[in-house]
């Protein structure tokens, strides 16, 4: 079983900042985790490579210093990282991360399960995975919840509905993007931090994976965030007071007042 | 302080405290007030490979030294020494056969015991044999093949839940102290058996038990090196262990200031926060400033038994016994610092209170750490004066 895992590197959530003037993240100086989601998504390639057998692979588009997400998730467990990284794929947005991400996989070959975490926490679209299995024209699944079970053909899963579960067959190769309550993920282990320590991480370019450098980074992308900004609070506080009953009929009239209710 | 740790070091130190923080921090208040086993918690310890650190490669370990088994405990006890002691004590168990072992027994065991999937333990002290340790009552007897093993162990660390046991029994009463043996001894031996769970002041979550042997068979292989071995294979195994008493108690105490420290600058009396008194400064220096002097004591001693002296007892004695004094003190001041809010048990520092008392206690009261320290003073100006 050969599996692939798509993470992505993001700022801890509590350093988080916004330039004040460009409304952008401010990345620098910031200390940076693997995805959360993208932790799952690890911890499920490692356990079915435990079960099936195989190799597990973790990829990553980004900037140089993604380099050390690789080596945490070598520190789990995780056979080989492969780090796609180029000028040219800056300013990416989901489509061209997916093309990207599309070709670094192709070029890795073979592959028979990808996994992604449902979606980062750094820009919330839950696109990326399911625009990969596209560009691969594999089959996917999102808010996959458990791996039931997996021959070298077909695979079932169980997806986290709305209202419910779906469980659903389909034949390999496949996307799956994965939710928390999968599993919990394990602690890295020392032998494994020791050999990431030593391991050398390669790089491809756009080049080594063969891209079309058009469809790549701000070039490639079908969208531009022409501001990120913080929505403004209209929200007014008002007071009600008085006895219950007069409380419950003040705000009757208040709620009349803006059409909420009848 | 910076120790100039090597980067291999360091990421062991990374690796505990990451463990500590994510998995031991959320659930130890509950496992102390429950006085629950932390079998979970073995197993991320296991899945970190933290069991293996001062195994030999060739044995399933990562070949590191006392020295790195400290900085693991160090970091596992600033969060809980109970978590922690359950811990050290499978390696307490495993020392034996790792110093004295046949080859026969270090392949059987210690790759066991370096990858966690079997617990250790180290069973010596009885009712009436505790820091006398030579009236020990434990027989064993051989009988052809086997010896067979008669007696109670009391208040053994790991009773019950380990699978590996290092027992030291008397095979020549006649011969007193150097009359008594080391075996190992499995669970699920026959004739092996646990009794009273005991009910402790602190460290809760680890598990202190009676072990008992009531005509135990056990194969003769499992006798350690030779008869009459027993004491000098034990006071030589305390020698190597009792500087990961001495981390036990920096860890504990430093987790105390941590919190003492935080809690000094969030609490606000009379206007100000409370740190910014001096009964206050000066309590959390001293305190500060004992961690610092334990913490180089304890490295120096565990770099030098990792240097394989002939004889490494003063020195671990007195990182155990000065560690642990100053733990004591330490972990009295942080409830002291927090009050009456220290005194309550939603905050950790009355279990850092209770749980440091053991450390003047198990591994040799301090007592006896003195004795040690006085009677090598005794040796070393002998020779001296020749």
């Amino acid at each position: 079983m050969n599996i692939v895992v798509c993470i992505k590197q993001v700022p801890y959530p509590k350093d988080v900042k916004l330039d004040p003037k460009t409304h952008t993240l401010i990345r620098e100086g910031v200390e940076s985790i693997i995805n959360p989601f993208d932790m799952y998504a690890i911890e499920e390639g490692l356990r079915l490579k435990e079960r099936y057998g195989g190799k597990v692979t973790v990829l990553t588009m980004g900037p140089p210093q993604a380099e050390e997400a690789l080596r945490e998730a070598l520190s789990y467990g995780v056979d080989d990282a492969i780090l796609l990284s180029d000028k040219a794929f800056a300013g990416a947005d989901t489509l061209a991360t997916s093309y990207t991400l599309a070709m670094g996989i192709r070029k890795i070959g073979d592959v028979d399960i990808i996994l992604c975490g449902k979606q980062t926490i750094d820009s919330d679209t839950a696109q990326v995975g399911p625009g990969l299995a596209i560009r691969l024209n594999i089959p996917y699944v999102t808010y996959v919840r458990k791996i039931v079970h997996l021959n070298s053909k077909k695979i079932r899963v169980e997806r986290i509905m709305d209202d419910g579960y779906e469980t659903i067959d389909l034949n390999l190769p496949a996307l799956f993007t994965v939710v928390k309550e999968i599993n919990e993920p394990r602690v890295p282990s020392l032998r494994h931090k020791l050999r990431a320590s030593k391991t050398r991480i390669p790089i491809y370019s756009a080049k080594d994976i063969g891209a079309d450098i058009k469809r790549l980074g701000l070039n490639g992308s079908a969208t531009r965030v022409i501001n990120v900004f913080k929505p403004q609070r209209k929200r007014k506080l008002e007071w009600i007071e008085g006895s219950v009953e007069e409380q419950v009929e003040k705000l009757l009239d208040r709620l009349r007042t803006h059409k909420i209710i009848g | 302080m910076d120790y100039f740790l090597t980067e291999e070091q360091i990421m062991i130190k990374d690796l505990a405290r990451q463990v500590a923080e994510e998995r031991i921090l959320p659930v130890r208040a509950k496992l102390d007030e429950e006085e629950t086993f932390p079998w979970e918690l073995m197993k991320d310890l296991a899945q970190a490979d933290l069991f293996g650190i001062c195994i030999p490669e060739e044995y399933g370990g990562l070949g590191g030294g006392c020295f790195e088994y400290c900085l693991a405990i160090e970091e596992l006890a600033r969060v809980c020494i109970g978590v922690t002691t359950t811990y050290a004590a499978s390696g307490l168990g495993a020392y034996p056969i790792l110093l004295f072992g046949s080859e026969e027994q270090k392949q059987k065991y210690l790759p066991e015991i370096a990858s966690g999937k079997r617990l250790g333990a180290f069973a010596i002290t009885e009712a009436n044999a505790g820091s006398d340790a030579g009236s020990i009552l434990t027989t064993a007897a051989p009988d052809g093949d086997h010896y067979v093993l008669n007696g109670t162990k009391q208040w053994i660390t790991n009773g019950g839940e380990a699978e590996i046991y290092t027992v030291i029994a008397i095979t020549d009463r006649k011969k007193g102290a150097r009359g008594a043996s080391a075996f190992i001894v499995e669970k699920g031996d026959p004739g092996f058996s646990f009794g009273k769970k005991e009910k402790k002041m602190g460290i809760r979550s680890s598990a202190t038990r009676e072990v008992i042997f009531d005509e135990c068979r056990i194969p003769k292989e499992r006798l350690i090196r030779r008869e009459g071995m027993g004491f000098v294979i034990a006071m030589k195994v305390f020698d190597i262990s009792r500087p990961g008493i001495g981390a036990l108690a920096v860890g504990l105490a430093q987790g105390a200031l941590d919190l003492a420290v935080t809690y000094a600058k969030e609490r606000v009396q009379f206007g100000k926060p409370i740190i910014s008194f001096q009964a206050i400064q000066h309590m959390l220096a001293d305190m500060a400033t004992n961690i610092e002097a334990a913490r180089a004591l304890v490295y120096a001693a565990a770099k030098f038994v990792d240097s394989k002296p002939k004889d490494a007892s003063k020195e671990s004695a007195m990182a155990k016994m000065f560690s642990s004094d100053m733990a004591m003190k330490v972990t009295t001041d942080a409830v002291q610092i927090l009050g009456g809010y220290g005194y309550m048990r939603d905050y950790p520092a009355e279990k850092m209170m209770r749980d440091a008392k053991i450390l003047q206690i198990y591994e040799g009261t301090n007592q006896i750490q003195r004795n040690i320290i006085g009677q090598a003073l005794n040796r070393e100006y002998k020779v001296r004066r020749k």
